[in-house]
């Protein structure tokens, strides 16, 4: 039952951000609302399937590549809603809709029978550990939307050539302002799951910090935000800057996540593939 | 029934002096529907006048003076022997009318094609007509459709979506580039018009304060008054350039007043929050190199005038769909004056040979003696199903021509064979049936 519910939300995710993607080219209303319809069905369908996942395996579902980007997804699509309706910023969807959809292609592919749950992973750390980060990396996911939209809007004013993405993007002071929010959320996030990882880490495996991959690599993200955040706050970085640092910031994120998960073996590999 | 008709002239047809003379202002506005109203081919009447366009719109009874009523109407209102004024005019009738209404209406026939006045000044002439009882029923109906098609065409199609002049321009691309604008401050440099303008505009557009500032100080003051604004002294201009958002420049200076490493000191102060320069001025007076810094933003009177093109040409391709629209709207209108002229045949009809039956049944009972209910009752409803059966063919066929091209023709015939005389009073009970003819559409 989980299962099919968990694989569903890629319709659903799909059909939003094909309405989305709809709304940005025809511009007509009605495929915002519509998209944002779909998202919002497709959050609560993958919210359900995710506590009966829950329920029938005794754990948080987060322990296994499938799991995990279905959580990402859901994540991205849930963030993506709140933004959407604080800043009622239609076309960020035509941007996020999509990775939420993308991100929901791979689970439905891969198996997603519940295996046991590895010893070292039973803990209470691991729902505070994985949620913080994986909604971190979601909030991070649409800055990098907001960051390629700010990037094409630039362009179109800086050129001086207004074409069709002039008309159908929001102020370039609206998406430097989603990309601050975003920084301003997301990071705390980030370093809180760091730091529970690390305590975890303590418990589980009897040191603070190994410099296991993906550890390195976070804290090689996790150095990246923070510049942008320090330059943010202190010199006043914006703009153009902001936005560039957003996009390859979250190249970070998927390569931490996805990169050392698939290529680089280490002590976090609950989450490959081969498992 | 009567027919719609339009006679007018615009600035296409007649140069300025001829509409300065035509126009109706609002204080005659009154007096000239009244006069309208006199002459006997026409029932009910609006005048739209603006500067660049006059327009006499009224119903006419279905014969051909309506167009030379009116005409010797304008001429005589105004003064002007009708021959001289001729060759200016243009009519239309029936659909044609409702069809140039309409793109009126929706800013198709302006000179600057999707400009917005036009639908306020149509729905003030609108309010004339109402205030000095001229409009009627028809016409009534006819303004709201106006009303409701040129809303659709703004909100379907992008007509009216983008700036074409430099100073609105101008306030587009500021919001483009700060969203809100409530929160941002202008400086004004020299006093050209067009910089008055868009600084006006912006003003309206809710900026937080402006600054004004000029070569002569007396001058800044004068214009910052008019804005609500602080005076700044040229010399100052340095000082107070890092307040501003946004930097509207036109001075007659020779060389650039604000150099490209001005702009980089000012935006290092600001903290890169994001300057955008409007330049008005020939020569100019901002470094255009200066838009190769980061969240600094420099547009120059060519940039905006390119910009303005660029709409211009999409106005243009979306009045297009807006003509779809409208000649959609004109057959919609035209479909429900045709079943407005239906109703009232109908209703002329039964009503005619009701009362002929009435007559009958009477002369009938009194000559079978009539004090015997069973008598009168019997006799009444042979008549009525009589009637009935002879008066189904002629309303079926007009009923259910309602949609047909040959319906007018149709309602003329019927109306001759059957002698109907030439305008029906509108009834309760007319009007009960009209509205059940509407639901059954």
């Amino acid at each position: 039952m989980h299962i099919s519910l968990l694989k569903a939300t890629t319709f659903f995710y799909l059909a939003g951000a094909l309405l989305y993607l709809y709304f940005i080219i025809t511009l007509n209303e009605r495929g915002a609302r519509l998209g944002r319809m779909f998202l919002l069905i497709g959050v609560i369908v993958h919210t359900a399937g995710f506590a009966l996942r829950y329920a029938s395996a005794g754990y948080t579902p987060v322990t296994n590549l499938f799991e995990s980007l279905s959580f990402f997804a859901l994540s991205i699509a849930g963030t993506f809603l709140v933004v959407e309706i604080r800043y009622n910023l239609r076309t960020l969807g035509s941007f996020v809709a999509p990775l939420a959809f993308i991100f929901s292609i791979f689970p439905a592919f891969l198996p997603g029978e519940i295996a046991g749950l590895a010893p070292a992973l039973n803990s209470y750390w691991l729902p505070v550990h994985v949620i913080l980060l994986f909604v971190g990396d979601a909030v991070f996911a649409v800055a990098f939307g907001a960051g390629v939209m700010y990037l094409l809007q630039e362009k179109q004013v800086k050129r001086k050539k207004m074409g069709a993405i002039f008309k159908r993007l929001p102020s370039l002071d609206v998406l430097d302002e989603v990309n601050y929010r975003c920084l301003t959320i997301g990071f705390p996030l980030l370093t809180m799951g760091i730091i529970t990882g690390s305590i975890w880490a303590e418990y589980a495996w009897g040191s603070y910090w190994s410099w296991d991959p993906k550890e390195t690599w976070s804290l090689i993200t996790w150095l990246l935000y923070a510049a942008l955040l320090h330059g943010r706050l202190t010199v006043g970085w914006r703009g153009r800057r902001a936005a560039i640092l957003a996009i390859v910031g979250f190249g970070a994120v998927l390569f931490t996540f996805l990169g050392v998960n698939l290529l680089l073996p280490g002590l976090h590999s609950y989450s490959s593939l081969s498992r | 029934m009567g027919h719609i008709i339009i006679i007018g002239l615009n600035h296409r047809t007649a140069p300025v002096e001829i509409r300065e003379r035509l126009a109706f202002p609002a204080e005659t506005i009154g007096h000239a529907l009244r006069g309208l109203m006199e002459k006997e081919s026409l029932k009910e009447g609006v005048i739209l006048s603006t500067c660049n366009r006059v327009e006499i719109c009224a119903l006419a009874h279905q014969n051909f003076r309506g167009v030379s009523e009116m005409k010797d109407f304008m001429s005589a209102f105004h003064g002007i022997p009708l021959p001289e004024l001729d060759g200016y005019l243009y009519h239309y009738e029936g659909d044609e009318a409702v069809h140039h209404l309409f793109r009126v209406a929706s800013s198709l026939d302006s000179m600057v094609l999707g400009e917005p006045q036009i639908l306020g000044q149509v729905k003030d002439a609108y309010g004339y007509a109402g205030e000095f009882r001229s409009i009627g029923t028809i016409l009534d109906k006819f303004f709201a459709k106006v009303f409701s098609v040129a809303k659709r065409v703004r909100t379907e199609t992008k007509v009216a979506s983008s700036a074409v002049s430099v100073s609105y321009a101008a306030v587009e691309l500021a919001r483009k580039i700060f969203g809100d604008l409530t929160d941002k401050t202008a400086m004004l440099i020299g006093a050209g018009e067009m910089c008055e303008l868009a600084a006006r505009h912006l003003v309206s557009a809710g900026v937080k304060g402006i600054m004004v500032t000029n070569r002569t100080f007396e001058r800044a003051v004068k214009l910052a008054e008019e804005f609500r604004g602080t005076p700044i002294r040229f010399d100052e201009l340095p000082v107070h350039l890092k307040r501003a958002d946004i930097v509207l420049s036109s001075t007659g200076a020779s060389h650039f007043i604000i150099q490209k490493q001005d702009v980089e000191e000012v935006i290092r102060i600001r903290r890169n929050r994001p300057m955008f320069f409007i330049d008005m001025a020939v020569p100019r007076d901002i470094d255009p190199d200066a838009n190769q810094i980061d969240n600094v933003y420099v547009y120059d009177i060519d940039d905006l005038n390119n910009v303005i093109e660029t709409n211009l040409e999409e106005r243009q391709r979306e009045a297009l769909k807006a003509e779809e629209i409208v000649t959609e709207e004109v057959r919609s209108f035209r479909r429900w004056l045709d079943g407005q002229q239906v109703t009232p045949t109908i209703i002329t009809l039964r009503r005619k040979y009701e009362e002929v039956k009435n007559i009958e049944v009477t002369k009938a009972v009194s000559v079978l003696g009539g004090e015997d209910p069973k008598t009168r009752k019997v006799v009444e409803s042979l008549a009525s199903s009589l009637l009935n059966k002879i008066l189904h063919a002629p309303i079926a066929a007009l009923k259910k021509d309602a949609d047909g091209r040959n319906q007018m023709e149709l309602v003329a015939t019927v109306r001759e064979i059957f002698d109907l005389p030439e305008s029906p009073e509108q009834t309760e009970n007319g009007e009960a049936d009209e509205t059940g003819q509407a639901s059954r559409k």
